[in-house]
């Protein structure tokens, strides 16, 4: 199974990280700062995989790669098949493209909370649910057109009670 | 309502955040805000919270706590509308855990939803489930979960079959309600739907045998139709990733196949076609198709044997080998070495491939390639591979030449074919890299050359001539330094040429030269020096005609700042200048060293060797505290009446080289400072009773000298028993101490074996008229479980009736309280009560025992109540 994914950028700052299996607030930022500190010293034209069993625990493999300023970081074990995973950081990267056009990091920055919603319409409990990032986009569009209905009605509500109030 | 609360946009945190320039700012900003949410939490705000929740997530991706915020999610799990819900369980599955008890709350929130008439509400709950499901919660909604799977949309089905993924593990039992659903979701034709049924398929596999056999026998044939379907279907845009269709799912089906091909000929048999077609349809150009490859060849190697199949499964992986993506060849390597244990013959074929690979400019790529070599190595090809890496050594990287350096050596000392080949190479080694060598390889070679007597002549030539050209590597110095030193009159004699020598003339100045510069070279260390002083010192004698060249060598050394220089230089003088007729049968040749015992010796400290670095004696100067654990544990040894050179381990070795003279000055060298430094050591050992590596190696020492003895797992145990006396002996009389510590160790290895370790009494309770005493024991085999025989003594003159003896214990500890052997304990000590405990440590090494009791009884029908605490029980129960 995936155990986590992590962005991190070019300095450290965890931009987006989901872990799957428990993991104590400390030991997940341990955790990013050691895989931070191996992934800036790797050297370009390397291959994508890293053993990981010496800072993730027995059994672990990660598999990177860097978009501009981001590293995309997969943590998983070995029923997973490493070149697949290397595909769905490109799955994913493309999702944000279609969602964001042009993204950049401060899209995935300010729009923290959709990077999970895209992130959980494709990964499910360390599991892979949908590959296709056109599905994938319609369940994301549908789940924000949601929230902005009832945003707006909210919105409504709440300036008519500042002119009442 | 509090005017500063949640007045921000989460927007406007998240640039404030931003803003900051320094880690102090940050966390002022991260403060303010925490503050505000906190004050808006006990204000109970509805407005804001969900706005609220979306802030301390951000907060707690940067690793701030954020616990406070759990109750919120919880709150907005309840909501009603959309985007509440969803912001609340997206906290839920990061800001809390299936550890903690508040999640059984949020159960009943899960099951509405999971009901709700929204699909996206149903996805929201199934997503949060099968991230953070507890087994309580898998437990009581899995019911609904398996319900969702007959869902009418396909979104749904898929969310629901990984979602019974995570039920499945978390509660096994419950896999048999989901086999009959997922054969059927196996059959459906939407994409996503099936990727996960199959993913759910292969976990219910592994969780339940019957599952396995089950789904072998039914959906076999089917999921191999799928497969081929796949393979040969028209291109599909919509999940092809970069031209290829479909890999995920061809890759999910391969591995479904392997697990159900796995042991079993018949199932396998159904695959071998379409395995087949994969493997030659699927185009290599692209990353895509080579991870279905990967796939491919990862169940050809494990189902059962089709000859055919894993000739063209070894090619493919050869095929990657020679790609020129890095990753492409990583994973090959990776599956090359799982495929060596099934067909070894044929990834021999790709050796020279292989061989490129160790000479990749990827250091993961090539740290890989080696390990493989180091598997293909036999007997037939051991020459040529050796002088492939030999030859590559020259060219490589700094940093890899450690890593190099040790694989040839472990090469050569496995499969040398005879020692003349195997010192050759060592030499090669040396001289390429000898600076990247671990101490250990240049023991074990001065080890061989010792035994190898026809050769020595042979060596100390190769080495005088190797020391010319490579005089930098520090480990030829050392080499060159001891054989010159032992045989430095073959050197000058020509004494036992081989035919395949060129005789050269080396006269006795030469060899002392070499010597000289060795010792002058500002790069060598204490140990090199050391070195040079005993091999001067023994060429005194050889060479008598150099005898006085050699003297002012040794005087230059006794202006040392190294304490242990100086003394040796001053104690060395006087043997050459006073002793003439000591010193030929003082510096006689070392006596040949026992292979057999370095190599076990090696292999039984292996902790020691791990930790040279720090734990050489010889690399601190003056000998003072830390150096005497070596020394000490040699006392030890003679305590355990072993010949003692051939018993202190790995570190200590060189001093076995240097003849126990470096060893036996380092504990003349200091008078006071020594013991206690030692008996620290010893202290600490006994005392704390810590695990091995936190003493680095001289309780690693300890373990092999328990070994010499064939106590191995007694006799540590036993010097923890020893700890309580013997702790306060060493305290009273420091100086008497290391003998009662010796005294103490000599018996140790007859304490018998199948008792288990013993520990001391513990005074559990003890007051004016009550003590209460534990008697520990241990079943060998399971050192969780400790017996507590607890003996109650009455010391007033009052009897006590209606005697109760309670006790609790932390969640980690369980507890079995057996009866006691009376209600009634006679007063003024005239008996006893006794009652026997079972205490199960479930952190066995980790945590040690902790107790809480209660006495109860009556005295003059009035009730008397006693309560405490015990947490001083031996650490290691």
């Amino acid at each position: 199974m995936i155990r986590a994914m992590i962005v991190i950028n070019n300095q450290g700052k965890p931009r987006l990280s989901k872990f799957y299996n428990y993991t104590p607030v400390e030991q997940q930022q341990q955790l990013i700062r050691s895989i931070y500190s191996v992934l800036c010293l790797q050297p370009e034209n390397v291959s994508n995989f890293l053993e990981g069993s010496s800072i993730l625990g027995p059994d672990s493999r990660l598999v990177y790669k860097l978009f501009a300023t981001l590293y995309f970081v997969f943590v998983f074990d070995s029923s997973e098949n490493e070149l697949a995973m290397f595909d769905l950081i490109q799955v994913y990267v493309e999702t944000l493209e279609k969602c964001f056009s042009n993204v950049c990091e401060l899209d995935i920055v300010l729009n923290y909370s959709k990077m999970h919603t895209i992130l959980d319409e494709m990964i499910l409990g360390g599991q892979v649910v949908e590959t296709n990032s056109e599905k994938v986009m319609q369940a994301v569009e549908e789940i924000s057109k949601l929230e902005k209905v009832t945003a707006a009605t909210k919105l409504i509500s709440k300036s008519a009670s500042l002119l009442w109030g | 309502m509090n005017p500063f609360s949640s007045e921000t946009r989460l927007r406007d945190m998240i640039r404030a955040i931003r803003a900051c320039k320094t880690a102090a700012e940050e966390r002022a900003v991260v403060r303010k805000e925490c503050a505000s949410i906190r004050a808006a939490v006990s204000d109970n705000d509805n407005g804001y919270r969900h706005r609220n929740l979306a802030k301390l997530m951000f907060i707690h991706m940067l690793g701030y706590p954020t616990h406070f915020g759990q109750m919120e999610c919880l709150k907005l799990i309840a909501a009603p509308g959309f985007p509440e819900k969803r912001i609340g369980y997206l906290g839920l599955m990061l800001l809390l855990d299936e550890r903690q008890e508040v999640l059984m709350l949020v159960t009943n929130s899960l099951k509405q939803d999971l009901n709700h008439t929204n699909q996206y509400i149903v996805g929201l709950a199934l997503c949060a489930l099968g991230n953070i499901s507890s087994a309580e919660m898998a437990r009581d909604l899995a019911p609904e979960v398996e319900r969702l799977l007959q869902f009418r949309d396909p979104n749904v089905r898929k969310k629901a079959a990984l979602c019974s993924i995570r039920i499945i593990k978390k509660v096994p039992d419950l896999a048999e309600n989901f086999v009959n659903p997922v054969a059927s979701l196996l059959k459906e034709k939407h994409h996503g739907v099936l990727l996960t049924a199959i993913q759910l398929c292969a976990d219910l596999c592994t969780v339940s045998e019957e599952a396995l056999e089950y789904f072998r026998k039914k959906c076999t044939e089917g999921l191999v139709k799928v497969l081929k379907d796949a393979v040969n279907s028209p291109y599909a845009p919509e999940y092809d990733i970069s031209g290829i269709a479909d890999p995920f799912l061809q890759i999910r089906l391969l591995r479904i196949l392997r697990i159900l091909g796995h042991g079993d000929a018949d199932a396998s048999d159904l695959m071998n076609d379409v395995l087949a077609q994969v493997a030659t349809k699927t185009e290599s150009n692209k990353n895509a198709g080579n991870a279905i490859l990967y796939e491919c060849v990862e169940t050809i190697m494990s189902i059962e044997d089709s000859g055919g199949l894993r000739v063209l499964a070894i090619n493919i992986l050869g095929r990657f080998l020679s790609n020129r993506d890095n990753n492409i060849r990583y994973v090959a390597l990776n599956m090359l070495m799982k495929a060596i244990s099934v067909d070894g013959q044929a990834v021999q074929r790709h050796r020279a491939t292989i061989l490129e690979c160790v000479k990749d400019p990827d250091a993961s790529i090539r740290k890989r390639a080696l390990e493989l070599v180091y598997l293909l190595v036999n007997e037939t090809n051991v020459k040529p591979l050796t002088k492939e890496l030999i030859d590559y050594l020259e060219v490589s990287d700094q940093d890899f030449k450690e890593d190099l350096t040790a694989r040839i050596c472990s090469i050569v000392e496995k499969l040398s074919p005879e020692k003349i080949w195997y010192i050759d190479q060592m030499l090669k080694v040396l001289c390429e890299a000898g600076n990247y060598v671990k101490d250990e390889v240049w023991h074990g070679l001065i080890v061989v050359i010792t035994n190898s007597t026809n050769l020595h002549g042979y060596t100390v030539r190769s080495l005088y001539k190797a020391i010319q050209t490579s005089g930098d590597q520090e480990a030829v110095v050392r080499v060159a330094v001891w054989c010159i030193g032992e045989y430095g009159d073959l050197l000058v004699n020509n004494i036992g040429m081989l035919d395949l020598e060129e005789p050269i003339t080396v006269t006795e100045n030469d060899a002392v030269d070499v010597i000289e510069a060795a010792i002058k070279r500002h790069t060598s260390d204490l140990t090199t020096r050391a070195m040079c002083l005993i091999a001067l010192l023994k060429l005194s004698s050889r060479f008598p005609s150099c005898s006085q060249r050699i003297k002012d060598i040794v005087n230059q050394s006794k202006g040392s700042l190294l304490l242990e220089l100086q003394q040796r230089s001053i104690e060395f003088d006087s043997i050459i200048e006073k002793h003439h007729n000591l010193r030929s049968a003082l510096v006689e040749r070392m006596p040949v060293l026992d292979e057999a015992t370095y190599s076990g010796r090696r292999a039984g400290s292996l902790p020691a060797v791990v930790s040279t670095s720090q734990g050489n004696p010889l690399q601190i100067p003056n000998g003072v505290p830390k150096t005497m654990d070596a020394p000490l544990l040699d006392l030890l040894d003679l305590s355990a009446d072993e010949p003692a050179p051939q018993n202190s381990s790995g570190p200590n070795f060189l001093q076995d080289l240097l003849g126990g003279d470096v060893l036996s000055s380092a504990s003349q060298s200091g008078t006071t400072q020594p013991q206690k430094g030692g008996t620290d050591v010893l202290l600490d050992l006994l005392s704390t009773g810590s695990p091995p590596a936190q003493n680095g190696s001289s309780t690693a020492d300890i373990l092999s000298i328990s070994q010499d003895n064939n106590n191995n797992k007694t006799s540590v145990d036993a010097l923890n028993s020893l700890s309580s006396p013997m702790v306060t002996s060493v305290q009273s009389t420091p100086a008497s101490s290391i003998m009662d510590l010796l005294d103490g160790f000599g018996p140790s290895p007859t304490v018998p074996k199948d008792n288990g370790p013993a520990y001391p009494p513990l005074v559990a309770f003890e007051s004016s008229s009550l003590s209460l005493i534990f008697n520990f024991s241990k079943q060998p085999g399971s050192p969780q479980i400790t017996q507590i025989k607890a003996t109650f003594t009455n010391k007033s003159s009052d009897i006590y009736t209606d005697f109760i003896f309670q006790a609790a214990v932390p969640k980690f500890l369980q507890l079995h309280l057996e009866p006691a052997s009376s209600n009634t304990l006679p007063g003024s000590g005239n008996g006893s009560i006794t009652q026997k405990l079972r205490v199960t440590n479930n952190q066995h090494g980790k945590k040690s025992l902790v107790m809480r009791i209660r006495i109860s009884y009556k005295l003059n029908n009035k009730d008397m109540l006693e309560e405490g605490q015990i947490s001083n029980f031996p650490r290691d129960l």
